[in-house]
């Protein structure tokens, strides 16, 4: 037997609540937040992420609140992100309870956050989550969750990240996300292939074969969705069964 | 039931608070040895580097405490390593409870990423912590340091190479897996502990 290959749900938060945008716009509700993730749980996700898009002060301390209700009642591995700018932000969502911390826009604008969190909390809680999209030129990164270009190759920027020290890369495909036509596995598979780091693909989920696909050709350690799994598109137990059933390992 | 929690420089010893609550037990995180010595059961669980977490327990005494415990006692992650001979980690000498010294993984392939993080399978289980389970159950891993096979081993799990997934030795307990974080079956295996 081997590692098993991760199915994560991911979870955006606003306010307290579960919303999930389709190409990053167009919010729609998907329930309480402690009792979604309960329920993937129980259905057999590997791994939670919880993303916090509120951008008041007041938001973060309902998202820190969350984040203690999720320690308590979930007995699986969490991630949380968003908003996290500082080694403050990381002790904070740490001791409240979260496994892991998700960074992009500020590991981007300071790298050495990647190095501090490392050094601090060990290599195993820090995720660095990527939005990157292919042009004519290549895969570029953005910042503030797709809205601002930056310069930065996909891939230098990924080799960089571990070399830093980050402990998984959650890398999400901007031109494969929301459009459920599955994941940007070219793409992963040169990541995997570069990096001795576990990689996570996000956006592009829209069928049982969509997961299959990644974990085969795109060689992804794992396989974050949301929308799927909140609107009652691909149930859990079954993707695990099929999974099985196409000879990839999965915890069931 | 009394159970206590050892207090010490490791993180992510909340997440083991609250799996015991989920189970109905509400313990005390504690480095009074006093409590120590009282409590029914003890947890020495966490998240670290062993140096440092190894050279915290000595300032504290917490380190000649711990080996004199009579009580059921489950180390896990780090607390496994801790109480295992010797670290390769930080070239430390940990409490020698488990008569193994922790090595590095030191991966041959390039698709064996290291740490070693996520759910994997456990095999040859012996013992009461792994009372009524099956074959292949899968529990969460996050660690880049492992025991090797030994005398004590009572379950196993292969990455890289075969290694201890868990350890005992008379009243002492150990997992380099994470319970608290193994959803149902962590959940057995920290009953069983707590049924002991």
């Amino acid at each position: 037997m081997a590692l098993a290959k991760r199915i994560i749900p991911c979870l955006d938060i606003k306010d307290g609540q579960t919303v999930k945008g389709t190409n990053f716009v167009n919010l729609r509700h998907a329930g309480d937040p402690v009792e979604l993730g309960k329920a993937y749980s129980m259905q057999g996700a590997d791994e939670l992420v919880y993303l916090d898009i509120t951008a008041s002060h007041e938001g973060r301390k309902t998202f820190t609140e969350l984040v203690q209700r999720v320690a308590a009642e979930i007995s699986i591995p969490f991630t949380v992100g968003g908003g996290i700018n500082e080694l403050a932000d990381v002790d904070r969502l740490l001791h409240a309870g979260a496994d892991k911390v998700s960074i992009n826009s500020a590991a981007l604008r300071r790298p050495e956050l990647i190095d501090e969190i490392a050094k601090h909390f060990g290599s195993q809680v820090c995720v660095v989550a990527i939005d990157a999209k292919e042009t004519s030129e290549g895969w570029f990164c953005y910042l503030n969750g797709g809205r601002i270009p930056t310069e930065r190759n996909l891939f230098d920027w990924a080799r960089e990240v571990c070399s830093r020290g980050a402990g998984e890369i959650l890398f999400t495909s901007m031109n494969h996300d929301g459009v459920k036509n599955g994941y940007a596995n070219e793409a992963l598979a040169r990541l995997s292939e570069e990096l001795t780091i576990p990689v996570i693909a996000s956006g592009g989920a829209g069928s049982m074969q969509h997961f299959r696909d990644t974990f085969l050709y795109g060689k992804s350690d794992a396989a974050l969705a949301a929308s799927v799994f909140h609107f009652g598109e691909i149930a859990i137990p079954e993707l695990k069964a099929y999974l099985k059933a196409e000879g990839i390992q999965v915890r069931i | 039931m009394e159970v206590a929690i050892v207090k010490y420089n490791a993180g992510n010893i909340y997440s083991v608070v609250h799996a015991m609550k989920r189970l109905g037990v509400t313990p005390t995180v504690t480095d009074d040895p006093e409590m120590l010595l009282r409590a029914d059961k003890i947890l020495f669980p966490g998240q670290g580097e062993a140096k440092s977490t190894m050279a915290y327990l000595r300032e504290r005494h917490l380190d000649e405490l711990i080996r004199q415990l009579k009580q059921p006692v489950l180390g896990i992650c780090i607390g496994q390593q801790l109480m295992c001979r010797h670290s390769e980690e930080g070239d430390v000498d940990c409490l020698g409870i488990f008569d193994v010294d922790v090595l590095k993984f030191r991966p041959s392939r390039h698709e064996d990423k290291v740490p070693h993080m996520g759910w994997n399978t456990l095999s040859h289980t012996e013992g009461d912590l792994f009372k009524g389970f099956g074959t292949d159950e899968f529990v969460y891993f996050v660690h880049s340091y492992y025991v090797p096979l030994s005398s004590v081993t009572c379950a196993t799990t292969d990455y890289i190479v075969p290694f201890s997934a868990a350890l005992h030795q008379g009243n002492f307990y150990a997992t380099q897996f994470h319970p608290e974080k193994s959803g149902s079956v962590g959940e057995r295996i920290l009953q069983n502990f707590l049924d002991l």
